[in-house]
């Protein structure tokens, strides 16, 4: 039997997908205008900032306010793979796994931890899995110099069939037509 | 040389359908935890029957024990739940509950409605020890050995088949 699993940790909403909707002409301007209206709407909270409500949860007490270490952590938490949405970033994902990465990589930047230090405390305990950009060893090889061995055989292929075709006589050819 | 012409390509073809249909049986979602073989990490958690007593890694040395990742708000632990009582009946060893991110409350509730296998559970309150352990998905379940090295973890439900062919030989294994 295949494992359940947990509400995928309960995860937040999952981000709606924006699918291109085909739709007839007649709607199209009406669709026009809703998107004007909804863009204006958007827009309005940022007109007057106090009105703008602040989003509570997320982050850890007293750290919103420093854009720049925010800043820091979702630049590292983007190389980190969310363990539960697994094609997400935990920088992306809602997962409440993901939140308390985010966290956890907020509290050991305000320590003082060097992203180095931040890597290996993840990988330590999810594995290589964990980051986004496996690391070059014997088992990832192939995935890294894969392509690159393909499209050197690729140019080997057609060299020597280049060659091959070279040496060929010119009677092998089909005449050409404009001579 | 002629044949070679034919026999590259359907070599080509043979490795790249080998390739395609060993990842028909992965599962994605079976994480291989580099914690397996490590010494299980450190924690120092309240029990949820006496949050007075505090459990450290230290006092579970001495023989093999298992630790069973669940919370109130995890329906698959529901699911699982008469198996880790029928391995705690029988297993030999001591069962852990880590109730993982649950209110205290429901969590007592949970345990006396469908019954606590539990030689004790300890709260992971906020999740950290959960990460510690990489703890991804819950139910999770470890077999740490007297030494206290993680030997192995299941990821999901467990089932009876679970138990009977990878838990109870484990634990026949170190002793338990």
């Amino acid at each position: 039997m295949r494992p359940r699993w947990c509400d995928a940790f309960r995860a937040g909403a999952a981000p709606i997908a924006r699918r291109p909707v085909l739709m007839p002409a007649a709607g199209q301007l009406a669709a026009l205008l809703a998107a004007l209206l909804l863009t204006a709407l958007t827009a309005l909270p940022a007109l007057w900032p106090q009105a703008h409500a602040q989003t509570p949860g997320t982050a850890a007490p007293g750290s919103a306010h420093d854009p720049e270490l925010e800043a820091r952590v979702l630049k590292l938490s983007a190389q980190f793979r969310c363990l539960v949405c697994q094609n997400q970033t935990i920088a992306d994902s809602n997962a409440d796994l993901a939140v308390d990465l985010r966290n956890q990589v907020r509290d050991m930047l305000v320590k003082g931890d060097s992203p180095q230090q931040i890597t290996d405390y993840m990988t330590a305990r999810y594995g290589d899995f964990v980051l986004y950009r496996p690391p070059v060893r014997s088992t990832t090889a192939l995935l890294w110099y894969g392509p690159a061995a393909l499209l050197v055989l690729g140019l080997v292929v057609l060299l020597v069939i280049i060659r091959r075709r070279n040496r060929l006589p010119a009677e092998r050819f089909e005449p050409d037509p404009d001579a | 040389m002629r044949a070679l012409k034919f026999l590259i390509p359907l070599a080509a073809f043979g490795v790249l359908a080998w390739f395609l249909y060993s990842g028909l049986s992965l599962n994605p979602r079976e994480v291989p935890s580099p914690l397996i073989g490590k010494p299980a990490p450190a924690f120092s958690l309240v029990r949820l029957d006496d949050p007075e007593k505090t459990v450290r890694r230290e006092d579970l040395l001495g023989k093999p024990w298992i630790m069973n990742v669940w919370a109130s708000w995890c329906a698959p632990c529901r699911e699982e739940h008469p198996v880790v009582i029928d391995l705690a009946r029988r297993g030999g060893v001591p069962v852990v509950g880590l109730n993982y991110k649950d209110r205290p409350g429901d969590a007592r509730n949970w345990l006396s409605r469908l019954g606590d296998p539990y030689v004790m559970t300890l709260v992971d309150f906020d999740g950290k020890v959960g990460i510690d352990f990489g703890v991804y998905g819950v139910p999770e379940t470890f077999v740490v050995d007297a030494q206290g090295i993680i030997r192995y973890k299941h990821v999901g439900i467990l089932t009876p088949a679970i138990v009977s062919q990878r838990i109870e030989p484990l634990l026949r294994k170190l002793g338990g």
